[in-house]
């Protein structure tokens, strides 16, 4: 995973709450068996109207994307974090994530920053200007050139993964010795559990 | 740990760490992982590509069910029929390969077995009471109705899970949603939780993974307690559940994967402690009045666009919140609906009744009992049937539901998603409206364009007798 620190980039100014999975990437475009090339399908419903948000020439090449409440809500489907990564989004800010997305952007180098309504009214307002905004996820700010400045909280575990750009399953495969304690107990107190599809 | 009064997701999560981490990250254990070929293949491959084995592939079951088609899948001779998308063929390809190639227990598109993930873990016994139950698909909090701790989860999450059997995860809060009271005549499961989702919002349960409680719960079958927890996710919750109990046990007694014998007996004794304690305490409590829940159907492009069947649609200007106005009025434009209209005078081109919310034999059983010596209206173009299971279509003919369904003008098809999201051919054109069975209402999520209004699998039916949508109690 690209580890990430610090993005400083042009924000879509996207607003609306509620954003589902299947609006960030439609049920079409999961028939793929790769993680890449999903930046095609991203927003295609929203991308079909004429003048929209995401292919505004003024927002070209921005790395930050700006929404409403509820963000990324719905299907568990990581090929919306992959279709936004596709598209060269870093970082998403929004007053709340769902918690399905939250995770699966972390896993993939993007960063979800969650802060209050008003600070994303104001951050809307600077990205329509095409203004750059920088995002630090060491010292946790988002900063404006007009000199705002929001701080975020995140949690510690998910901010050392981002920092680090770590993989996850390898640190768990570390811990294998004290899986298999867990799993010993288990297999002792209650093996109807440890069973699975060998019951039948 | 012991003393102090604890929820019944707390009991569970507490007996699922491994290990905590300093900075209270938990490293949680799960006990059944459900694979379906969409989520997955990116899974497989990381693994592959990393020379990782899967370590536990007993706990692991792998089905297809998004993708499939769902017309016949063996030809006249008994040959199973080529899949006509190309990437679909190779998605159903992929999981066909990966999973027998790591050890795990594959079922067939052809095997009666075969459906759902969410109808085929509790119908074998796979998911059990008090397990942690996960599945690349957020509706996975449906087995909380067994009582499990059920949830979904991204791609490489199943690959964490299929490497270690594991997920590194933080604790979420504990949430209360109590209904008071009993429902009235023809007020469905599907209708309660509608009406729930519409109380407290798409968002209301973020964060929370709510615990349904009060004797409606209680009253309800195990099927219709899967239909509740299915759609919590819809309420942003990630996971819901609902206690286990005698119904709980009798559903899963003898089920090919349930416990036998002596490990049944001591696997009931277990989850007979799986309760909230008495003082254990919510984060949140939400109270619903029973009394309040009628037929429910959505009108807009969020689970939480919800209305009574006796209600009108809404206009922009009766929400408070300018963010709600403005999603209002896009909602409205794209479902083509007037503020004012009764909802009973929305016309309906499309039924659909299935999904991991509503294809299961009571759900079929009530819709054929409303369209039992009755047809789909003229202007209905397209109604499917699409049992959730192998197993639930060869009940539904063993009873002749199937001529019920036939009768009435529906297509009687094969187990999967289906048009529940529009990946699969089974779609909805745009523009067309679909009175669907299924749990989302985005925009586009039964295909591009098209418009969905939720509704449960009798008003479905009512819908399609009518042609339009209808209140069910008035054909009943």
């Amino acid at each position: 995973m690209q580890p990430l620190t610090r993005v400083e980039g042009r924000a879509i100014p996207l607003g609306l709450k509620n954003v589902d999975t299947d609006i960030i990437i439609p049920a079409k475009w999961l028939k793929t068996i790769s993680r890449e090339g999903l930046g095609a399908g991203a927003f295609e419903a929203l991308r079909a109207e004429p003048g929209n948000v995401i292919d505004d020439p003024d927002y070209a090449g921005a790395t930050l994307l700006i929404a409403g409440d509820n963000f990324g809500c719905g299907s568990s489907r990581e090929h919306a974090a992959w279709a936004l990564g596709d598209m060269g989004i870093r970082v998403v800010i929004a007053p709340s994530f769902s918690d399905i997305f939250s995770g699966n952007a972390v896993k993939n180098g993007i960063l979800p920053v969650v802060l209050p309504q008003d600070a994303v009214d104001r951050l809307l307002e600077v990205a329509r200007e095409g203004v750059a905004i920088t995002v630090d996820l060491e010292s946790q700010t988002v900063t404006t050139p007009y000199q705002d400045r929001f701080t975020f909280t995140i949690d510690p575990f998910r901010r050392e993964c981002l920092l680090g750009g770590l993989d996850e399953v390898g640190l768990t495969m570390a811990r294998g010795e004290a899986i298999g304690g867990f799993e010993a107990s288990r297999t002792a107190a209650q093996p109807w559990l440890m069973r699975g599809t060998e019951a039948a | 740990m012991a003393s102090r009064p604890r929820t019944l997701y707390e009991k569970i999560w507490d007996a699922h760490v491994v290990e905590t981490r300093d900075d209270g990250t938990a490293l949680i254990y799960i006990d059944r992982h459900l694979v379906h070929e969409v989520t997955s293949p990116q899974a497989f491959e990381a693994l592959k590509v990393a020379g990782r084995p899967v370590r536990r592939p007993e706990l692991t079951l792998a089905v297809p069910d998004h993708n499939l088609p769902t017309t016949a899948r063996l030809d006249a001779k008994g040959a199973p029929v080529p899949i006509a998308d190309p990437e679909s063929a190779a998605q159903l390809a992929a999981l066909e390969v990966n999973a027998p190639a790591y050890g795990i227990r594959y079922i067939p598109a052809t095997a009666k077995e075969q459906g759902i993930v969410h109808v085929v873990g509790p119908e074998q016994g796979f998911s059990l009471p008090g397990t942690t139950i996960v599945c690349g698909d957020s509706h996975t909090a449906c087995h909380g109705g067994l009582g499990a701790l059920a949830f979904g989860i991204g791609t490489s999450e199943v690959e964490h899970v299929l490497a270690t059997q594991t997920l590194l995860l933080q604790q979420s809060k504990p949430m209360e949603v109590r209904v008071e009271g009993d429902l009235g005549p023809g007020i469905s499961a599907k209708d309660l939780i509608l009406h729930i989702i519409g109380t407290i919002g798409a968002a209301g349960g973020s964060g929370y993974v709510i615990e349904y409680r009060g004797r409606v719960f209680e009253a309800m079958t195990l099927e219709e307690r899967l239909t509740v927890c299915n759609m919590s996710i819809e309420a942003g919750a990630r996971a819901g559940l609902i206690a286990p109990d005698d119904v709980t046990f009798a559903y899963l007694k003898g089920r090919p994967m349930a416990p036998k014998g002596a490990e049944w007996d001591a696997a009931v004794a277990y989850w007979r402690t799986l309760h909230s304690d008495q003082g254990a305490v919510f984060a949140k409590s939400v109270t619903i009045n029973a009394a309040d829940v009628e037929p429910s159907v959505t009108w807009g492009t969020s689970p939480e666009d919800v209305v009574a069947i006796g209600g009108r649609v809404p206009s922009p200007d009766d929400f408070a919140d300018e963010s709600k106005r403005v999603a209002a009025q896009k909602s409205l434009d794209y479902m083509g609906l007037v503020p004012g209209t009764p909802m009973t005078e929305v016309p309906i081109e499309n039924v659909f009744i299935g999904s991991c919310t509503n294809s299961r034999i009571e759900d079929l059983r009530a819709a054929a009992a409303v369209l039992k010596g009755r047809h789909k209206a003229a202007n209905v173009r397209w109604a499917i049937v699409v049992p959730g299971s192998g197993l639930v279509k060869e009940q539904a003919e063993e009873e002749g539901l199937d001529k019920v369904f036939i009768d009435a003008g529906f297509e009687w098809r094969e187990p999967g998603c289906s048009a529940c999201l529009g990946m699969n051919p089974d779609k909805v054109p745009p523009g067309e409206r679909c009175a669907s069975t299924s749990n989302r209402n985005f925009v586009g999520r039964q295909g591009p364009g098209a418009r969905t209004h939720l509704v449960s699998p009798a008003m479905a039916a009512a819908a399609a007798v009518t042609g339009r949508l209808a209140d069910v109690r008035e054909l009943v």
